[in-house]
């Protein structure tokens, strides 16, 4: 019995902070009015698990009878993570007033899927990974139908737990197939079978990892398992889709990662061709349809669809640059996503009005700082240096090609380009048009400010000085196989 | 204390960000306190830095600072550090010292533009972008900051866009300056295939091992592609016709960059490659032709034109030739000493120019001049020690600098180097008095309606075109031969071959040794000369110019016109280019490339349509995409080999 | 697998009963249906329409909240099970557990989750 409270540490902090909120407003309900208190309270909680999670261990760590490990590598996720949700508190906070949403089980939602995303981070066999995409994926579908009035957050709601449960499906028969054929659910182990086998050869077990590359698919929203995300993402409230195009797919990349590299690593050649198809199905038809968007959610939406297919390239290269290149990307997309989004918030009156991208028409004359901040994002997304887009495609597209995927590489950075359109659109539209409606005076709260700030300097120091936090990667990497 | 080196690039960049981000909406003097701030900071720590330079042996004068990594992958290593050695050094003085007092200047002469902080902001992100290109320990860091320069001067010439010809002149600026830097980008891609890296300290410390013989072809394609950058920066022929109209800037701008900094930017990086440069005589000497040729080219020009701000214009082209000649004789320490005098004399001509403009509201034309000289006397004192300076009489800066870069070209060179030289010097003195006799002497030819509104300068103004003076005065001693500091000082950067040894307490007893003495006593009776033809020409019979320009028509039109060489370029090169460029506009990139391009674009947007379609928003679609997907995966997974 | 037989057979046995007497009554049974037999038995009352109606809300948000009590409180029989081999480390756990699930209990009432109206 290996047992280490240090392990789950963060996790617990969160848990009992995410009861706390709980409890505070149930508590206190009517008195609290504003409710900035839980605003507070979620971050107290992000930030102490975010020093304990720093300060947990220094050496890789199992846990539960080895069905949970703290290495350097779900360190750093977990980090990832804190800083995500960090980030959307602080967008929230304002959004939640202003839709009426304003319930204390928003934060703590927020944080219970901040927990499941640990664990997935964290899981050495299967199972934990799959209760650890359950306890997120549930915490998401609530979040997505928060505005109960609104009928197209409902559907979004109800249209993401169906599929979800359906891809679920999926991923657990896979698991059980493949439980089935190597006799565990740990990664270590099904390596060192899939290692004395010489590869994985039996088609069960094939049918199992093909099951899994499913269920996970769905969740990073490849395509073709992406069609819940332009409903889903326009329906959920926007703190929300800024929330959901992040931590869970950093989540299940995070999954991905390890189970494919950890427990297939050796059999590489059986699962990198299905995901090289993935990978181009997904960039292509992400970056072609965002083009024709003319809601920015949506818009946002198909980029994260495009920017998942960069981050399945980089899977397929399963390098060491690619690895930790994908673990640079995620972060770079975190402050350049939730950056845009806090944006798009701002700019969006009650009700989600204001989400068409004409109405950004004449922004950068009339709110210069946000038009400026938008336009770094836009390019860091698009890949532009030297922001955090560009490096993180680099070496993504780099460790392709070292892996002598040139073909996959050039389709990158042919659908890059494609990207380039549409993210510059925004840019033009913004310091090119007249402005077709007036800007109504913007409410700025504080918070929404200091995320858009700490989005702008993550973008460009990451673009910047990327070396430092490649260099993490790096080394973040190296228990994985 | 040289590790605070990154502070001097730090503070510019900081007064940007503010005035950049917030000066819209601060009151004009802090905007201006900022600007002038950072750089009076950068200034400082520069100070510190020399100083920590000089506490060091002279051998071991170098130090790097590495700040960051920003991209590594393989062999290909994009580092970015700063490099201090003497050098470097010294050209961080100029820059912030001359650059801190013309941000003081500015602050008097912009004060009634509404571009206020605009225009600081471009300041301070040239002053850190030339930081940065002298102080870059790479190619590609010095390339940056290079094409950085390029981009300030481009926003500062066309400050007044809204003015055509302000706004030509910065196009004209720009193009021009791509072609230069389009042989410096080759250049530097063939010295990392060359060298394998583009590090400094490597690629000279490879070049300097012997690795690369003397004259060998590649070091004479990858000097010369250099050169051609630098020709384009620091306005050599045939690329120096922007620099003229770069005159449409404000004047405190033609100050900073036309004539004290990034004009000086080519010089500078021919002395930072010398070991290159040493490596292929064939460059050397095209260096040397082009500069000597550019001297004298550019001296004759200024001759006859009339607009105050394109004399000094065609002057610094010269005096840049001037500085490539001594490169070009392998003369550096010369032409760098000669670059920090020409930064002091002709920053303080250009501001006092400036301060003669402020003071006619606006006035540029030398014919509309005349006898100002009661009336804005601290500028016409001035400015009368920065022109003795530019036309060499002992004992002012420009004196030891320009003799000692005669002399080299006499030794190291040849004779026509050296009558060239003195031929452009003695039309220098001429053309210098000219201007200085055509704007504060004789009659006032000043119309009534600027004569209303004539005064000094405020005291913001005065104050730094005092402090140039004292510094064309003085700033020569530091060469002065036989005891040169600078000499001793940069001696590290470029070894032996820096400068002539004949200088030195040596008697005057044998012929080689006279020379030096000799060359001073020509080259000032040069100066003489000219000066006393200006005085001839326009103080004494004023009608002798008209008739000289009656006699000489045709070498008078040509000279005013500037040699038609704007007019010949554009019948060689802008028309024919924009012919084509039509065409190709015309058939090949509307029809064809558009044609496809739109294609492309419209099948991918029709291809999004089409796929926009699938998006049905019904579930029950939505899981048949994935139980497809499904099903071609594991089929794709279990079969697929 | 020879372990689950007896499971197996439990199954059988089980299914069999079932069907056996169901099948038995419908054999041997005498049926004669009429129309106050055929209605449905609600205490001897008289029926008041269909029982096919639309429930309010609120009796599934109770059902959901007992299956959910429910089913957390089965863990308790594993744990008792397990008790002695577990120790203190077990007891804690369980501590911790019920700790949570009383938080639980005191967010849905304070929520007014068991209030009817």
């Amino acid at each position: 019995m290996t047992f280490n409270i240090l392990s789950i540490l963060p996790i617990l902090v969160l848990a009992g902070f995410g009861m706390l909120v709980l409890v505070v407003d149930v508590m206190s309900a009517r008195k609290l009015g504003e409710k900035n208190l839980l605003a507070y309270l979620s971050l107290a909680g992000i930030v102490i698990a975010a020093i304990v999670s720093r300060n947990s261990t220094a050496t890789t760590l199992f846990s539960f009878n080895e069905t949970f490990t703290i290495d350097n590598y779900a360190l750093f996720f977990n980090i990832l993570f804190l800083l995500s949700t960090g980030l959307v508190i602080l967008i929230s906070h304002s959004y939640i007033k202003r839709e009426d949403i304003n319930h204390g089980e928003y934060y703590a939602l927020l944080m219970f899927s901040t927990i499941g995303m640990m664990l997935m981070a964290s899981g050495a066999d299967l199972l934990n990974i799959f209760i650890g995409l359950e306890v997120m994926s549930i915490s998401i579908y609530i979040l997505t139908g928060f505005k109960r009035s609104k009928l197209i957050s409902n559907e979004a709601s109800l249209k993401y737990f169906l599929l979800g449960a359906f891809a679920t499906g999926f991923l657990l028969y896979g698991i059980s197939l493949v439980y089935g054929t190597t006799g565990t659910i740990d990664l270590r182990q099904i390596a060192s079978f899939v290692a004395g086998k010489g590869g994985v050869k039996d088609p069960l077990l094939l049918m199992g990892m093909g099951l899994i590359i499913v269920g996970l698919g769905f969740k990073v929203a490849s395509v073709p398992f992406h069609a819940w995300v332009p409903d889903v993402y326009e329906g959920a409230p926007t703190a929300v889709t800024a929330f959901m195009s992040v931590g869970p797919k950093a989540a299940a990349f995070a999954a991905f990662m390890r189970i494919f590299l950890t427990a297939f690593g050796s059999s590489h050649y059986e699962w990198q061709k299905a995901i090289w198809i993935l990978a181009v199905l997904t960039m292509t038809v992400g970056n072609v349809v965002a083009i024709s968007q003319t809601n920015i959610k949506r818009m946002l939406a198909y980029s994260s669809i495009a920017h998942a297919g960069y981050l399945l390239v980089a899977l397929v290269a399963a390098n060491n640059m690619g690895v930790s290149g994908t673990l640079f990307y995620l972060l770079a997309y975190i402050f350049m996503n939730i950056g845009a989004f806090a944006i798009v918030i701002v700019l969006s009156q009650k009700g989600d009005v204001g989400m068409n991208i004409d109405d950004y028409a004449g922004l950068g004359f009339k709110h210069p700082m946000l038009a400026i901040a938008m336009t770094l994002f836009m390019f860091s997304m698009a890949g532009i240096p030297p922001m955090a887009g560009f490096v993180g495609k680099f070496y993504i597209f780099s460790a392709a090609i070292k892996s002598g995927y040139v073909g996959l590489a050039i389709i990158g950075v042919i659908n890059s380009v494609i990207s380039v359109y549409y993210y510059l659109r925004i840019t033009v539209i913004m310091y090119m048009k007249e402005p077709v409606r007036d800007f109504h005076p913007l409410t700025i709260s504080p918070l929404i400010v200091v995320a858009i700030a700490i989005a702008v300097v993550g973008t460009l120091h990451l673009g910047i000085f990327p070396s430092k936090v490649m260099e993490i990667a790096q080394r973040s990497i190296l228990t994985l196989r | 204390m040289l590790n605070l080196i990154s502070l001097v690039l730090l503070f510019p960049l900081i007064g940007t960000a503010i005035n950049g981000l917030i000066g819209k909406k601060l009151r004009k003097e802090t905007v201006g306190y900022i600007a002038c701030g950072a750089i009076g900071m950068s200034f400082f720590v520069a100070i510190l830095v020399f100083f920590g330079l000089l506490q060091l042996p002279p051998e071991s004068r170098v130090f790097e600072k590495q700040l960051f990594n920003w991209i590594e992958s393989g062999s290909f290593k994009a580092a970015a550090g700063l490099q201090v050695d003497p050098l470097s050094s010294l050209m961080i003085l100029i820059i912030t010292g001359v650059g801190f007092l013309i941000h003081i200047y500015s602050i008097g002469y912009m004060h009634h533009d509404k571009g206020y902080h605009r225009y600081f902001c471009y300041l301070n992100l040239f002053t850190f972008s030339m930081l940065l290109l002298v102080l870059g320990n790479n190619f590609l860091l010095m390339f940056i900051g290079w094409e950085a320069v390029g981009l300030c001067s481009y926003l500062l010439i066309g400050f007044w866009f809204e003015k055509k010809s302000a706004s030509d002149a910065a196009k004209k600026a720009f193009i021009v300056n791509r072609v230069g830097d389009f042989g410096f980008a080759l250049g530097i891609m063939l010295i990392f295939i060359t060298f394998d890296t583009i590090d400094f300290t490597g690629v000279f410390h490879a070049a300097s091992q012997g690795n690369i013989a003397v004259g060998s072809f590649t070091v004479t394609i990858i000097t010369l592609l250099l050169f051609m950058g630098a020709t384009g920066k620091s306005a050599q022929i045939p690329l120096y016709t922007w620099l003229p109209d770069a005159m449409e800037g404000p004047t405190p701008v033609s100050a900073l960059i036309h004539a004290a900094t990034m004009v000086t930017a080519g010089v500078y990086m021919i002395a930072r490659c010398n070991v290159l440069f040493m490596l292929s005589p064939f460059t050397m000497t095209v260096v040397a032709c082009i500069g000597a040729a550019t001297a004298l080219f550019a001296a004759s020009i200024g001759l006859v034109q009339n607009d105050i701000k394109r004399v000094l214009a065609y002057s610094t082209v010269s005096q840049l030739g001037y500085m490539f000649l001594a490169c070009g004789v392998g003369a550096f320490t010369a032409g760098v000493f000669h670059l920090m005098t020409h930064a002091f004399f002709k920053a303080l001509l250009f501001l006092g120019s400036g301060s003669v403009i402020h003071a006619l509201s606006g006035e540029q034309d030398m014919r509309k001049m005349g006898g100002l000289k009661k009336h804005i006397p601290i500028t016409y004192r001035t400015f009368l020690v920065g022109t003795v300076a530019i036309a060499g009489i002992p004992p002012f800066a420009g004196f030891f600098s320009k003799d000692e870069i005669l002399l080299e070209a006499f030794v190291r060179g040849n004779f026509i180097y050296w009558a060239v030289g003195a031929l452009a010097a003695l039309f220098t003195a001429f053309y210098m008095f000219r201007l200085l006799i055509m704007t504060f002497h004789g009659k006032s030819r000043v119309d009534h309606h600027a004569m209303e509104h004539l005064h000094e300068s405020p005291k913001n103004m005065t104050v730094p075109l005092k402090i140039l003076a004292v510094l064309a005065l003085l700033g020569g001693f530091l060469g002065i031969p036989g005891a040169s500091a600078i000499n001793g000082f940069l001696s590290p950067v470029f070894g032996e071959h820096g400068h002539v040894e004949t200088h030195g307490a040596e008697a005057c007893g044998s012929h080689a040794a006279c020379l030096p003495y000799l060359m001073m006593v020509i080259s000032t009776g040069i100066a003489i000369a000219g000066i006393y033809l200006a005085y001839l020409m326009y103080i004494k019979s004023p009608e002798l110019p008209k008739k000289l320009a009656e006699r000489f028509s045709l070498i008078y039109k040509l000279l005013l016109n500037k040699y038609y060489i704007d007019e010949i370029y554009d019948a060689l090169f802008v028309n024919p280019i924009k012919k084509i460029s039509l065409l190709l506009w015309k058939r090949v990139d509307a029809q064809l490339i558009d044609g496809t391009v739109n294609g492309v674009a419209g099948f991918v947007r029709g291809f999004g349509s089409v796929l926009r379609l699938s998006q049905t928003g019904y579930v029950r679609n939505y899981a048949f995409y994935i139980v497809a997907g499904c099903i071609f995966i594991i089929v794709f997974v279990v079969f697929g080999k | 697998m020879i372990n689950y037989l007896p499971i197996l057979i439990l199954f059988i046995v089980a299914v069999g009963f079932a069907v056996t007497n169901v099948a038995l009554s419908a054999v041997l049974g005498r049926q004669k249906p009429g129309v106050e037999k055929l209605s449905p038995y609600e205490c001897g009352i008289e029926p008041i329409g269909s029982a096919r109606e639309r429930f309010s809300v609120k009796f599934y948000l109770i059902a959901m909240l007992f299956v959910i009590f429910d089913i957390e409180v089965i863990f308790l029989y594993p744990w008792a099970v397990a008790f002695k081999s577990l120790k203190v480390f077990g007891f804690v756990e369980m501590v911790i557990f019920i700790g949570i699930l009383f938080i639980c209990y005191f967010y849905i009432w304070k929520r007014g989750g068991l209030e009817w109206d």
